[in-house]
């Protein structure tokens, strides 16, 4: 049986759960975490076995992504604002990318979610309470892979890219320090701080992200994997969902390269911090 | 805000949930950066329309009443509402006096009450002072019959300043914020 979708709190209106038929898989964790690598390994994993997928993330959305992140740039949004422009963002992708897909019975690979939008508010003053009632309108993933990394590795993944820590990355915006190494590794611990909070919270899944990429994708695939058969970890029994048949398997496959290749590389994500 | 609250809506890319959103978006700004500045540093804010006219709009779009209540709840609750009320065919008429058309959002055209924007217009009107009646209890508005001519309006609301000496502790500074929370959209 597939777990039948559910919204955190009062949800979306009007939309119709039992239709939800695809997975919402997300990957959580900081700049450096190694997010983008690991769903891109899913994502080429899930649909070389004959799985679509779609891909979401912060700042993407068509209503608001170009103004927020010019806002951004601009400095001039207070904490409140900027908190409830990022929750525009988030909505609009829920109702025009995800939950589409997702009645179309596609893998949805979020990188990040309500999570990181939460915890970031959190860290910047906002009521626990309160934006955990604005983020009621989420839908409750199918899983949630947390890459924990610590803040030191963290910094040198970041300066090792691009030589630069990220403004808002580094909590400059509340820590206005003349030591930006110092103010990104205090920020990231606080923001690790409430996942750890979250955790108890929300249950996920908190992965080591200390490790090689390859040991992270192998940990996730199986995980991944009791989903999309239809078990959870507790589960010892056979598999309540008949395979696909293996010919049809095949096909999908194929169509789905075909449709990439016309395609091109998908996705090339802008430099700045998601 | 303001470009993307105009692209939203000229391309229709707006749900009741985006919609809300947005437009919370928008007066969080206006709140952070204007209406509380000015309140600490001891003015008098008169605000042309307020987190209620949210309330109504989305409420009567389709989100849920206490969700949108607890998303504004970072506001204060202000210490005087005057809400200005007028028979809901008196208000209809005001408004469409002297206009050849009806705007999409503004006649809730996107509710799909009706297919001419004039029905459409009046019956989401119609909604949404339904609910602001309903409020009216709720936030302890005080009435004010906006059939009657505006000096006598002004003479009442100055009344009710007075004996709840609203004006006496400050400085006598007053700021005047539009809040661009329009009934409509």
């Amino acid at each position: 049986m597939v777990k039948p979708k559910r919204f955190y709190g009062k949800g979306i209106p009007g939309v119709n759960l039992e239709q939800l038929k695809g997975q919402l898989i997300v990957v959580e964790g900081a700049d450096g975490s190694g997010r983008s690598t690991q769903i891109n390994l899913l994502r080429d994993w899930l649909e070389r076995r004959g799985f679509p997928t779609v891909n979401v993330g912060l700042k993407r959305s068509m209503l608001v992504s170009r103004e927020l992140e010019q806002a951004m740039r601009g400095n001039i949004l207070g904490t409140r604002t900027l908190s409830l422009f990022y929750a525009t963002d988030f909505a609009d992708q829920l109702e025009n990318v995800i939950i589409p897909a997702l009645r179309s019975g596609f893998i949805v690979l979020a990188d990040r979610y309500i999570y990181t939008l939460m915890s970031r508010a959190i860290v910047r003053g906002a009521e626990p309470a309160w934006i955990r009632e604005v983020y009621n309108i989420a839908l409750v993933p199918d899983a949630v892979f947390y890459l924990a990394v610590s803040p030191r590795i963290l910094g040198e993944r970041n300066l090792r890219k691009h030589a630069v820590l990220d403004y808002w990355e580094s909590g400059m915006d509340i820590h206005r320090s003349a030591n930006m190494y110092a103010s990104f590794i205090e920020y990231q611990r606080q923001i690790q701080k409430e996942f750890k909070a979250m955790q108890e919270l929300y249950g996920f899944d908190t992965v080591d992200g200390n490790r090689s990429p390859r040991a992270i994708q192998n940990e996730l695939q199986a995980k991944i994997d009791l989903i999309l058969n239809g078990k959870t970890d507790h589960d010892d029994g056979e598999s309540n969902e008949s395979e696909p048949d293996n010919t049809e398997r095949i096909t999908r496959t194929t169509a789905a390269f075909a449709v990439r290749s016309e395609r091109n590389q998908p996705h090339i994500r802008r430099k700045s911090s998601a | 805000m303001k470009k993307a609250t105009r692209k939203g809506k000229k391309r229709q890319l707006l749900t009741a949930t985006t919609f809300s959103l947005i437009h919370c978006t928008d007066f969080a700004d206006r709140y952070e950066r204007q209406i509380l500045p000015l309140l600490n540093a001891g003015y008098i804010v008169l605000a042309d329309r307020y987190i209620f006219t949210a309330f109504a709009r989305d409420a009567v779009r389709g989100c849920d009443r206490t969700w949108i209540r607890k998303l504004y709840s970072y506001a204060m609750n202000p210490d005087v509402t005057f809400f200005f009320d007028v028979p809901l065919k008196t208000a209809l008429g005001r408004i469409l006096d002297g206009r050849t058309r009806v705007k999409y959002h503004e006649a809730g055209m996107d509710m799909g009450y009706s297919k001419d924007p004039y029905e459409s217009f009046r019956i989401f009107q119609g909604k949404i002072n339904l609910e602001y009646r309903r409020m009216v209890r709720e936030y302890d508005f005080i009435k004010i019959d906006a059939t009657e001519p505006p000096d006598v309006q002004q003479a009442k609301v100055r009344e009710i300043l007075d004996n709840k000496s609203i004006c006496r502790d400050t400085a006598g500074m007053a700021a005047y914020i539009r809040c661009r929370q329009y009934s409509y959209g």
